[in-house]
């Protein structure tokens, strides 16, 4: 079985170092770069941050039970990536924008989604589930890089906004940051190889849109192993495009928030886009369809789930002083939350396709309506033939 | 949608449709400034058809943006600007360049307001000069029209004369939902009166474009001329030719054309796009159901060939001309 890093010949070397800031015994190291972004965050943020990761966890798990009861239709797991998505998720202004791929429950959570909306989604009772103005936080997006191009071009408007002086009352709710605005696009490894996450790269550095480009490398895309998609890490790739990449340990809660912090605060300067790579790995299958035995090596997959971020945060915060009451009630939270997930997935009422005619256009379309009032009468002759048999 | 221009009344003036699209783009980007332009050598050039010529230099670079050449880049950033409350109009340079985009058109742009269940609204306008008889080599003369109408979420339209592509092309900006609006290249320089003070009726109705009593021969965009010759031809052997111009591909006016197969009881219909799997055997199929009794011949087609758009040397006997129509209207009436 290949391993997600098998050599090629005559590849060049990559010139960046990754960043850690908590290494893999929960010590906290120093960086001079990156440590002025999180001299402010505390140890009860830190708490905060674990509490976060481990409902998610759970969350998480539920989820994958739930849809092996036959209760979602499909589910995808985003175990071990937690640190990442809230890491990255606790150093983004509120104000700016999220463009998600389709496995960041940890980062819907921060950005105050409710997940009993998102398992609508995967229950297959709605196609999106939430508003995404209302979280500025976009829907799931299935097919891999569709969503790239749509952050770029969100972020080409933010920027647009202020060079023609519209929109500035509607899109801001506060003047944090002098009033600029970004955004920030989440995809993974297998992602980055689609053309659309080249072209989005590409329009963002000729547009100098304030973007982020948040790269998830997870190692594997479904059975694919990294060294499939790309010789050098993808971080590397932003130098092609003429902006700073940066390369993450994507398992350190802190240091995907010292970079992402760092980020922001180049883009908001009107510096960006910049790409960051945070290198971590899924612990679970790609979906609830995949068998991962299948493609990858228990050894592996042993080694990662010793490097699982919730423990290396544990070990930290051990460190720290922090005891088992904290743990303990942090645990218990969670399970409640399962619970509720579990409960609400069971109350979930069914969709109608009428609600789908609905929204097929946002204008009255005359196809739409034809072929809704057809179902109606179709509908109505079942109706009618209960009528009639009742009254037998 | 909003209100289509009811600005001051303004001469009416003889305008080939390139001009005509030109004005219309202008006037949208005066009246509000969210609309943008997006395209390939749009700018600095106006285009290789010329027809966004001078709106660079009128409005500025910031909306009139010449992009990298990548077309799913440039539909996929008009969805992000839209979200954020633009109104961008897309130029694909050629009809058969705008695959690198299709993903991005079905799969998202078609699928983003039923996906969001109506939060988030898409007034993206894809323009796109489509068909044949420029000779010109392989991609630059395709009809994909059908591909897009059969994607539910998408508006197709596609102008036949200099008025309805100014009034139709202000109906597309002005709409909420995402519209595929193709250009017949070959009409560019086709001149014709252009009232830009009408307020326009809506243009998802079809235009009965000359009164006949005989045939119905639907038609749009590019054909919409040759179908108008074909009636004067057969008028010319005592035929009476009703000719309908579609204007709007999806959806499909099928409440005018059976009101006119009603009358003549008789429907040829043509159009570049190949035969099978097109416009017109939808066309067909919903009118032999609507109005079977008042048909007195099957609905015949008139289209392209099941192959790749041939080369130049070869268009004229692939494309529908005045004579395959009218041997489709005489195999009509024979029946």
């Amino acid at each position: 079985m290949e391993t997600a890093e098998t050599p090629h010949p005559g590849a060049t070397e990559g010139r960046l170092n990754r960043v850690t800031i908590l290494d893999e015994n929960g010590h906290r190291g120093s960086d001079p770069d990156f440590d002025p972004y999180i001299e402010h965050v505390t140890l009860d943020d830190l708490k905060s941050s674990y509490a976060t990761m481990l409902t998610v966890r759970r969350f998480d798990d539920e989820a994958t039970s739930l849809q092996r009861q036959g209760k979602l239709a499909l589910w995808v797991p985003s175990k071990g990536q937690e640190a990442a998505q809230v890491g990255s998720a606790r150093a983004i202004p509120k104000n700016d924008y999220i463009f998600p791929s389709y496995r960041e429950h940890a980062l819907a959570y921060e950005r105050g989604v409710d997940l009993r909306d998102m398992m609508r989604v995967f229950r297959g009772y709605a196609p999106g589930g939430w508003d995404p103005r209302e979280h500025r936080f976009n829907l799931y997006s299935f097919v891999l890089a569709s969503q790239i191009p749509h952050a770029v071009g969100y972020a080409m408007g933010q920027k647009l906004d202020r060079q023609l002086g519209i929109g500035q009352e509607e899109h801001s709710d506060d003047a944090e940051a002098g009033g600029s605005e970004a955004t920030v696009v989440y995809f993974g490894d297998g992602a980055s190889t689609e053309g659309e996450a080249h072209e989005s790269m590409v329009f963002a550095a000729s547009y100098d849109a304030p973007v982020l480009f948040f790269v998830q490398n997870n190692k594997w895309a479904i059975s694919v192993p990294f060294s499939t998609q790309s010789r050098l890490p993808l971080a590397e790739r932003a130098a092609g495009y003429g902006f700073e990449g940066i390369r993450v340990d994507g398992n350190d809660l802190l240091g995907v928030q010292a970079v992402t912090a760092y980020a922001m605060d180049k883009i908001h300067r009107g510096e960006g886009p910049v790409l960051i790579e945070a290198e971590t790995y899924r612990l679970g299958a790609h979906t609830t369809a995949d068998d991962p035995t299948k493609y990858r090596t228990r050894d592996e997959e042993d080694e990662w789930t010793t490097k699982d971020p919730l423990v290396r945060l544990e070990k930290h915060l051990r460190l720290e002083g922090v005891g088992d009451d904290f743990f303990e009630e942090a645990n218990q939270r969670a399970k409640e939350y399962g619970a509720e997930i579990r409960e609400a997935v069971l109350a979930m009422e069914a969709p109608t396709l009428d609600g789908v005619f609905d929204h097929v256009y946002a204008e009255e379309n005359s196809l739409v309506e034809e072929e809704r009032a057809w179902f109606h009468e179709y509908e109505a002759g079942f109706e009618d033939a209960e009528t009639q048999e009742g009254g037998r | 949608m909003s209100d289509v221009s009811q600005n001051i009344a303004m001469p009416v003036e003889s305008m080939p449709m390139a001009k005509a699209l030109n004005a219309a783009m202008s006037d949208a980007m005066g009246e509000d400034k969210a609309v943008l332009l997006m395209g390939e050598d749009i700018g600095t050039l106006g285009g290789v058809f010329r027809v966004t010529q001078g709106l660079k230099e009128e409005y500025g670079p910031e909306r009139v943006m010449d992009t990298p050449l990548g077309e799913a880049g440039i539909v996929g950033t008009a969805i992000g600007l839209a979200m954020r409350g633009y109104r961008p109009v897309c130029e694909i340079q050629f009809d058969g360049f705008v695959f690198p985009s299709f993903n991005q058109i079905t799969s998202q742009l078609a699928k983003i307001h039923a996906r969001t269940q109506g939060d988030v609204k898409l007034p993206v306008v894809i323009r796109i000069p489509y068909g044949g008889n420029i000779g010109s080599i392989e991609h630059h003369s395709e009809s994909p029209e059908a591909l897009f109408a059969h994607t539910a979420g998408l508006r197709v339209m596609s102008p036949s004369n200099a008025q309805d592509a100014y009034t139709m092309l202000r109906e597309a900006i002005a709409s909420d939902d995402p519209v595929i609006f193709l250009e017949p290249k070959r009409r560019y320089w086709l001149k014709g009166d252009v009232d830009r003070s009408v307020s326009a009726p809506s243009t998802q109705r079809a235009q009965i474009v000359r009164e006949g009593r005989d045939v119905t021969l639907a038609a749009y965009g590019p054909l919409v001329p040759v179908a108008l010759a074909a009636s004067d031809a057969a008028r010319e052997d005592g035929m009476s030719i009703e000719v309908v111009d579609l204007r709007s591909i999806s959806p499909l006016d099928f409440d005018a054309v059976e009101a006119s197969v009603r009358k003549t009881g008789r429907l040829v219909v043509t159009h570049e796009a190949p035969t099978f799997g097109g416009i017109g055997g939808e066309l067909a199929s919903v009118i032999t159901e609507r109005c079977f009794y008042s048909l007195e011949a099957p609905v015949l087609r008139v289209g392209g060939y099941h192959m790749p758009y041939p080369v130049a040397g070869v268009e004229e006997d692939y494309l529908p001309s005045i004579d395959r129509m009218l041997e489709a209207i005489d195999r009509s009436l024979a029946y």
